[in-house]
């Protein structure tokens, strides 16, 4: 029997780190002892444009290579994508889909077309970038949100790949904002 | 973007590695920095760009004391690798689909001064029109130029092959350049899990210090490269070339198990997978050999007899080797990322049923054409290719030989 896959599909727009969030969560699993893919799906690279990121996780080695044809959970890193992507293609039932919104989950549900059991999770990402990094990035506090809504891995264990990201290049004030962004999303994302 | 993890712990019988989070072009670029080349001449094209960006970097501080050559075009950075190797250096250059073919003229050339040079490729559909995507329309198109093609499942074995590589072209009954090729994209952008060999000095141990025979720099004994060759010689040359095929598969063989002995992780020119009792069995090579293991895995769980056979070395063609294992079969596909056009069945497809014709194999093949552009693949249709050959193995007639996977029609 084959070991299960845990698949998550990222939707972004381009420049808000939906291939950066795929592939540090893939990281972080390797870290934990696990086998991950992180990739994006590949287009013309265009700022603002509907992108997607996949993360594939598993306990065995993973030696498929394609894009997903399910997945376990479904971050979106802008809530402007509900009316122009259909998010939740790839949701398997009983899985939960993660919003960047400012807007309550009852709201955006409305725009997604769910399957039986799904649940909506919301969270204000941007909010939360603004006030701890100084941007409007969502990724790392999406990241904080997902990891509390699946219970995938550690929040603690992803300081290591925050330093080694954003460190060298952003200096250690945004290390730290990440950090803080991670945690307060983890506290703040909210069921629907 | 790589983690340092866990090591094998003391005592395993293999040398000490790190695991790490790399891309296809990232573990590539390792297992140069590792090797460390007298001379890389480097010119960007998606995807392989990544690639030699990452070696820049590695000779930029100092991890590696290699000569690097920024050219203006990938001829000239084939033309300056042929000098570099001439010379008596140890020398690479790296490229995907139109630099590939704008290359083309000096690749040839490469190989017939038997130059032992090293060429990660990172496949990417040939234009036009223009597209920067995976098939194999390029490395299938330059596979009579003379150099040998390894394959790459993944980023581990695009590293695995890149170190080997150094050996098997460098041994002097062989003495041919060598591609190391892995799909773009799916394999050179996607961030997986890594074992890389964790002493430098190990990888430089196992290839071997490079010692040129007949070089140009060698003034004790001087020599010529690429002087006018007519009638009354290239034939004889050509079938030196030949022979150095010939004698490939063994040295292939030979460092694939030196290099498990090592590593854990043994190579061979083909790799079996599930096929000791497989009635079924497709053929594939690159990435998508790793989607049909999963299809695989779920069809022997439903009890289908499936298995594959992945082609890794492609040049020399492993055809009896194929033939050995396929004869046993009932149903074969055969699955080709790009077209031969003119000629039904894609290129793979049409070596294989050629190998087997004079193996005396009966089993119906077929030819299953995919993944053109980057067109996904994945297990669904793989195990849909399954289906029918179970058509074909419980009598069904052949219907048609080249099939397309994944076609809007």
């Amino acid at each position: 029997m084959a070991a299960k896959i845990y698949g998550i599909c990222w939707h972004g727009r381009g420049g808000q780190g939906a291939k950066t969030a795929a592939t540090m969560v893939a990281d972080v699993a390797l870290a934990q002892g696990k086998y991950s893919q992180g990739f994006p799906e590949y287009g013309p690279e265009r700022m603002g444009a509907p992108v997607r990121g996949y993360t594939r996780i598993s306990d065995a080695p993973i030696t498929i290579h394609s894009s997903l044809e399910s997945c376990d959970a479904v971050a979106v890193f802008d809530d402007t994508l509900l009316d122009v992507v259909d998010v939740c293609d790839l949701l398997a039932e009983g899985c939960p889909v993660l919003i960047n919104t400012a807007k309550g989950a009852a709201e955006v549900r409305k725009s997604l077309k769910l399957k039986t059991g799904q649940k909506v999770f919301v969270v204000d990402a941007n909010k939360i970038g603004l006030d701890e990094i100084g941007r409007a990035i969502p990724n790392v506090p999406m990241i904080g949100a997902l990891m509390k809504i699946t219970g995938l891995l550690p929040i603690d264990s992803f300081a290591h790949d925050i330093e080694k990201k954003f460190g060298r290049k952003f200096g250690q004030k945004v290390v730290d904002g990440n950090n803080r962004a991670l945690k307060r999303a983890f506290e703040e994302v909210k069921a629907g | 973007m790589s983690t340092t993890a866990v090591s094998k712990g003391a005592g395993s019988k293999f040398t000490p590695h790190e695991i790490m989070g790399l891309s296809g072009n990232e573990a590539a670029a390792e297992a140069l920095k590792q090797v460390n080349p007298d001379v890389a001449a480097v010119f960007p094209i998606t995807p392989q760009t990544e690639l030699m960006h990452k070696f820049a970097e590695y000779v930029a501080n100092g991890a590696v004391d290699t000569e690097l050559i920024n050219v203006e075009s990938e001829h000239s950075a084939m033309s300056a690798t042929v000098g570099a190797s001439a010379a008596g250096a140890r020398a690479v250059t790296a490229t995907s689909a139109n630099g590939l073919a704008l290359m083309w003229e000096i690749v040839a050339i490469a190989s017939s001064l038997r130059l032992p040079i090293v060429m990660p490729v990172v496949n990417r559909a040939i234009s036009g029109p223009l597209n920067i995507h995976c098939d194999h329309s390029d490395t299938m198109g330059c596979r009579d130029l003379g150099w040998i093609q390894l394959y790459s499942e993944d980023s581990q074995e695009a590293y695995d092959n890149m170190i080997q590589a150094f050996r098997i072209a460098e041994d002097k009954s062989v003495m041919l350049p060598v591609m190391v090729t892995f799909d773009g994209f799916i394999i050179s952008h996607t961030m997986e899990r890594v074992e890389i060999i964790a002493d430098d000095g190990v990888v430089r141990k196992f290839v071997g210090e490079y010692k040129p025979e007949n070089y140009l720099l060698n003034a004790q004994h001087p020599v010529t490269y690429g002087p006018l060759d007519l009638p009354d010689w290239l034939f004889e040359h050509k079938r030196q070339e030949v022979q150095g095929f010939l004698n490939a598969p063994e040295v292939i063989k030979k460092v694939g198990r030196e290099y498990g002995q090592i590593t854990g992780r043994s190579y061979d020119l083909l790799e079996n997978y599930r096929m000791d009792d497989a009635e079924l069995a497709v053929v594939a090579l690159g990435s998508t050999a790793g989607t049909a293991k999963a299809a695989i895995d779920e069809l022997r769980d439903e009890g289908v007899k499936a298995g594959l056979v992945k082609i890794r070395c492609f040049r020399p063609f492993p055809g009896k080797e194929l033939c050995a294992t396929l004869g046993r079969c009932k149903a074969v596909s055969v699955m080709d990322r790009s077209f031969s056009f003119g000629l039904e069945g894609g290129p793979v497809f049409n070596e294989i049923r050629g190998a087997a014709y004079g193996a005396g194999l009966k089993v119906p093949m077929v030819s299953h054409i995919y993944g053109i552009g980057g067109r996904d693949i994945n297990v669904t249709q793989i195990r849909g290719i399954f289906e029918g050959l179970k058509k074909l193995a419980s009598g069904g007639r052949i219907e048609t030989v080249e099939n397309y996977v994944g076609l809007r029609e």
